[in-house]
């Protein structure tokens, strides 16, 4: 009964604060000064046709940098504490899996893969980016993991993939100290013509490496899971 | 207005899913709930005009840690017996 109360009344505290925040709602006419200076200079600065990955590779590029690094310390975390010591991973006893997951996936598996490298590939063109790209390609993996639990994938691989390609990233960020006016700046490369393929200088460059990153941690966190199911 | 009464509907679909997946003794079904949570939000994102996030709300709120989800129940199903 106690208990109760003190949840209504908890309810009934927060349904105070957002009423408060929706009778003051008025929606905003025109942007904010940084997004007017994003929105006006950023595809000449820039040269990239999707304004978002112009803001968060270039303009915000250490914030990526610093959620990739995020990400890397959870995949680390995840693996330390699933250490593997069994490896009899053929010995579990597996559940039947459905024929039409088991085609489906055959289907579906490499065409999910090709559209994850699209969306990373295209980041600067089109909707999506390093990150989205990289979640798509993990599922990929991970339904394939789902319909084929026999199937092994190195450690060692994902490892090598995943550290290779976060190098790189600081590297390239690296190199604009020397060759651009600043860390993480994308005109090391010309920028090329507005909308096509190469071009926002190193942007692609940037996210290729930040989709193959993405993908290679979500993949081993996955992988560790699935390979700690047989110990108790 | 065809998107404000989707928006709105997709609004209490999620509210009634959420509450599912809170309120549900069965874990299976309460995970699965929080998955479609997280698609039907990566819907509304898209109506939003958020591509960029709609397509990750997709493939990690609802596809990666779904199944995350489901090793490691199965795991803690493993040990208790």
């Amino acid at each position: 009964m106690v208990k109760n109360t003190f949840i209504f009344l908890l309810l009934v505290a927060t349904a105070f604060i957002f009423i408060h925040l929706f009778a003051g709602f008025s929606g905003n006419q025109d942007l904010n000064p940084i997004a007017k200076y994003y929105a006006t200079n950023g595809p000449a600065e820039v040269g990239s046709a999707n304004l978002v990955t112009a803001v968060v590779v270039t303009y915000r590029g250490l914030d990526t940098l610093g959620e990739v690094t995020i990400l890397f310390l959870s995949a680390a975390i995840v693996g330390f504490f699933l250490k593997i010591e069994n490896t009899d991973n053929k010995n579990r006893p597996l559940k039947y899996v459905s024929e039409i997951l088991n085609t489906a996936s055959q289907i579906l598996v490499p065409i999910m893969m090709l559209f994850g490298i699209y969306v990373f590939i295209n980041g600067h063109l089109s909707p999506g980016g390093g990150f989205q790209g990289g979640a798509i390609i993990a599922s990929s993996i991970v339904l394939m993991f789902i319909a084929q639990p026999k199937k092994e994938i190195g450690h060692k691989l994902i490892t090598v993939i995943e550290s290779i390609s976060g190098l790189s990233f600081v590297l390239l960020g690296v190199a604009g100290i020397f060759l651009a006016s600043g860390f993480l700046d994308n005109s090391i490369l010309p920028l090329g013509k507005f909308g096509t393929l190469f071009s926002a200088g190193i942007i692609p460059v940037i996210y290729i490496f930040v989709g193959l990153k993405v993908g290679s941690e979500l993949t081993g966190i996955a992988l560790s899971l699935k390979e700690n199911q047989n110990e108790a | 207005m065809i998107y404000q009464i989707l928006a709105l509907f997709l609004g209490i679909l999620m509210v009634v899913l959420a509450v599912m997946a809170v309120q549900n003794k069965n874990i299976v079904v309460a995970i699965i709930a929080a998955g479609a949570v997280s698609l039907f939000a990566s819907v509304l994102y898209l109506i939003l005009a958020a591509p960029d996030v709609a397509m990750t709300e997709a493939a990690i709120g609802s596809g990666l840690s779904t199944v995350i989800f489901f090793y490691v129940l199965n795991k803690i199903k493993r040990q208790n017996g």
